[in-house]
C-alpha cells in the first residue's frame, strides 16, 4: 500500500476507525437460536474503495450482508450509510439510498430480457406507478434509461444478448449481468456476494477488472471472497471474519501474514508436532 | 347423428355471454397468476363478492349502476383484505388463504345467519332489470346468421360482455406493457432480486391482487346480470379451478391467451355436451350402452381427455412461448 493511500496509516486492528467511512456499523448482533452468526464491535468500511470480506465457510460473512442491506434483522446494533441510519430499513429502500446487493446464487429475472433485466433495475420511473403506467407520459425517460442500459451492457460484453432471455444466458453471463444490473440503480456502494463463485479462471479475470473498475468510476465496493489470491489482487482493504466476529482488518499484505487469521482458515492446531 | 347441431351449439357457446365472462375473469387470474406470480385459489370468491355487492345494492333500494360499483369495489377491497396479511409471507400461504377465504364466504353468504342480507341458500333474483331496459334490441325477437341465431336478450349481454372483454384486455395490455408491467413480471420471477433493485415488492403484488380482483368482480356481475340470479352455490371451488385451465390453455403471462382459453375451454365444454346427448339420443350403440346420465358424466371424461391433449402437445398454451418454458429456473 502506499504511503498516500487514504488508509496507509491507519491501524491494522479489528473495528478500527476510518478516515472517510461510508458504511458504518455498531454493535451488529444477529443469533440463530444459540449461535450468534454476527456479532460485531464495530466495522467501517472506507468510500471509494475496494474491501473485501473474507472467512472460512460459516463465518457470518452472508449473514452480515443481509444485515447490511436490510434483507435480516439484527437482534441488536446499528449501522449507517453516510450518517443516515439504516435500522429498520426496508430492503429495496436501503438500495434505493444506493447500497446494491448482488447474491451469492445469481439471480437473473429468467423469463425478462438481457434489457429488461437491466431497465427493470432503473431508479425513480415515473411509469413504474400504477398512475404512470395507466396515463403514459413514461416513454421519454424510458428512452434514456435504454440508452444507458445498452452502454452498460456493451462494457459487460453483453449488449449481442440484448434481446435474449435471462434465463438462457450462462452461469457467467449471469454473474456479468447481475453486476450490470446493479450498476444500472447509480448505487454508491455495491454490496457483491462471493461475485467469482463457480466462475471460470478467464471470466474471473474480467469480473476482477469489472470491479476495479466500479472503484474507478467512483463508487464502494464491498465483496465477499474465498480465494485469497483473489483478494490480494484487487482490494484495498480486507476485513477477515470467523465465527461472527471480526478477527482482523488490513491492506492485504498485512493479513496474509495474520496468525490469527491463518488459524482461523487452517485450525489453531496446524504445524503442531504431533503430540 | 346431426353434426352441423353439434357445431353450432359450440359455437353459440364460445359467442355467449358466459364465455366472455369466463374470459373477463381469465384476465384478472391472469394478471394476478401469469404476471405477478400470485397463486390465487380463490378466484371465484371475487366473482361471488362483485355479483352479491350488485344484487344486494339493488335488493336494499339502490339502483343498478350504483349496486355495479359496490361490486367492483367489494371484490377489490377483498384483495387488499386478503393481500395485507398474506402478501408479506411466502408465496403458499395466500394459496392456503385464499382457498380458504373463499370457501368462507361461500359458507357465510349461504348461512341463516347472513339471511336477512343475502337471502341465504335461495339467493336473489330479478335486479338487473334495469340492464335490460336499456336494451336496444326487442327481447324475443330472433336475430344471427345462418343457423347462429339468438335472441334480442342474449344479443344484448352478449355484446355487453364482448365490450367489456375488449376493454378490460386493453386495459390490462396497457399497464403490463408498461415499466409498472416490467416491475410485476420481474416479481413473478425473483422476489428478493426485485427487492435488491429497489423495488416496493409488497405494494405490487397488493396493487395487482386487488386490480384483479376487481376485474373478476366485474365478470361476477356480468353473470349474475346475464342470470338475473346468485345463489351461493354457484361459486363452488371448481370455477376457480376452470379460471386457471383456461388461463393455462391459452397462455398464461400473454395477452389474449385469456380470451382464447376461454373460447376453446367453453367450445370443448359445449361441443362434447352437444355431441354426447346427440349420440345418446341418435346412435343405436351409445345410446344402449349409456343412460342419458351416464352420457353426461362421460362428456367430462372426455373434456378431461381433450384438455390433456392441448397441454401435452402446447405445454406453454395457444399463446405461450416455448422459449420461455424451456427456460430452467436457475
Amino acid at each position: 500500500m502506499n504511503a498516500d493511500h487514504p488508509l496507509a496509516d491507519v491501524e491494522r486492528e479489528p473495528g478500527v476507525p476510518k478516515p472517510d467511512p461510508v458504511l458504518c456499523a455498531e454493535g451488529l448482533r444477529r443469533s440463530f437460536g444459540g449461535i450468534h452468526a454476527v456479532d460485531i464491535e464495530r466495522l467501517e468500511v472506507q468510500r471509494h474503495t475496494i474491501t473485501s470480506l473474507i472467512g472460512p465457510n460459516g463465518a457470518g460473512k452472508t449473514t452480515l450482508f443481509n444485515l447490511l442491506t436490510g434483507f435480516d434483522k439484527p437482534n441488536t446494533g446499528e449501522w449507517r450509510l453516510n450518517g443516515g441510519t439504516l435500522v429498520g430499513i426496508a430492503s429495496f429502500r436501503v438500495a434505493r439510498r444506493g447500497m446494491v446487493r448482488t447474491f451469492q446464487l445469481t439471480r437473473s429475472l429468467a423469463r425478462l430480457t438481457v434489457l429488461d433485466n437491466l431497465l427493470v433495475a432503473a431508479k425513480d420511473h415515473e411509469g413504474e406507478g400504477l398512475w404512470g403506467a395507466l396515463t403514459g407520459g413514461w416513454r421519454g425517460t424510458e428512452e434514456a434509461n435504454r440508452v444507458r442500459a445498452f452502454e452498460l451492457l456493451e462494457r459487460f460484453g453483453l449488449d449481442q444478448m440484448a434481446d435474449e432471455y435471462a434465463g438462457g444466458l450462462s452461469g457467467g453471463q449471469r454473474k456479468l449481468l447481475e453486476m450490470a444490473r446493479a450498476l444500472m440503480m447509480e448505487p454508491e456502494v455495491v454490496m457483491l456476494d462471493e461475485p467469482m463463485a463457480g466462475v471460470n479462471p478467464a471470466l474471473t479475470q474480467s469480473l476482477l477488472g469489472h470491479i476495479i473498475g466500479l472503484r474507478e468510476s467512483g463508487k464502494t465496493v464491498v465483496f465477499v471472497e474465498h480465494d485469497m489470491d483473489v483478494v490480494q489482487e484487487i482490494s484495498d482493504w480486507v476485513v477477515v471474519m470467523a465465527q461472527g466476529r471480526i478477527i482482523a482488518e488490513g491492506p492485504p499484505e498485512s493479513i496474509a501474514r495474520n496468525r490469527e487469521v491463518i488459524d482461523a482458515y487452517l485450525g489453531a492446531h496446524h504445524g503442531e508436532a504431533a503430540p | 347423428m346431426d353434426w352441423g347441431q353439434v357445431f353450432i351449439d359450440g359455437i353459440l357457446a364460445v359467442l355467449g355471454p358466459v364465455t366472455a365472462a369466463y374470459a373477463i375473469s381469465a384476465i384478472g387470474l391472469n394478471l394476478q397468476f401469469g404476471y405477478a406470480g400470485l397463486l390465487n385459489f380463490g378466484h371465484v370468491a371475487f366473482m361471488l363478492v362483485g355479483a352479491y355487492g350488485t344484487a344486494i345494492t339493488v335488493d336494499l333500494g339502490g339502483p343498478l349502476w350504483l349496486g355495479v360499483i359496490v361490486g367492483v369495489l367489494a371484490s377489490g377491497l377483498l384483495g387488499l383484505l386478503i393481500g395485507l396479511p398474506t402478501l408479506r409471507l411466502r408465496a403458499d400461504y395466500l394459496a392456503i388463504t385464499t382457498i380458504a377465504v373463499a370457501e368462507v364466504i361461500r359458507l357465510v353468504v349461504r348461512s341463516s345467519w347472513a339471511q336477512p342480507l343475502t337471502n341465504g341458500v335461495f339467493g336473489i333474483q330479478g335486479f338487473a332489470d334495469a340492464f335490460f331496459d336499456l336494451n336496444p334490441f326487442p327481447a324475443s325477437e330472433l336475430y344471427g346468421i345462418g343457423a347462429l341465431v339468438v335472441t334480442g336478450r342474449k344479443l344484448w349481454t352478449m355484446l355487453v360482455g364482448w365490450a367489456l372483454v375488449v376493454l378490460l384486455t386493453l386495459l390490462v395490455r396497457r399497464i403490463i406493457t408498461s415499466p409498472w408491467g416490467r416491475v410485476l413480471k420481474a416479481i413473478r420471477e425473483d422476489e428478493d432480486a426485485t427487492l435488491s433493485l429497489g423495488k416496493h415488492v409488497f405494494a405490487y403484488k397488493l396493487q395487482a391482487l386487488m386490480i384483479g380482483g376487481g376485474i373478476a368482480g366485474i365478470a361476477g356481475i356480468l353473470l349474475a346480470v346475464e342470470q338475473q340470479n346468485v345463489t351461493p352455490d354457484a361459486y363452488l371451488p371448481k370455477i376457480t379451478f376452470i379460471l386457471y385451465v383456461i388461463v393455462i390453455l391459452g397462455g398464461a403471462g400473454t395477452i389474449m391467451g385469456p380470451i382464447l382459453g376461454a373460447a376453446i375451454f367453453q367450445f370443448l365444454f359445449f361441443t362434447i355436451d352437444a355431441l354426447m346427448v346427440n349420440a345418446q339420443a341418435n346412435v343405436a350403440w351409445v345410446g344402449s350402452l349409456l343412460s342419458p346420465a351416464a352420457a353426461g358424466q362421460v362428456k367430462l371424461v372426455l373434456v378431461g381427455v381433450g384438455l390433456m391433449i392441448l397441454m401435452v402437445f402446447r405445454p406453454q398454451g395457444m399463446l405461450g412461448s416455448r422459449e420461455e418454458v424451456l427456460i430452467d429456473e436457475r
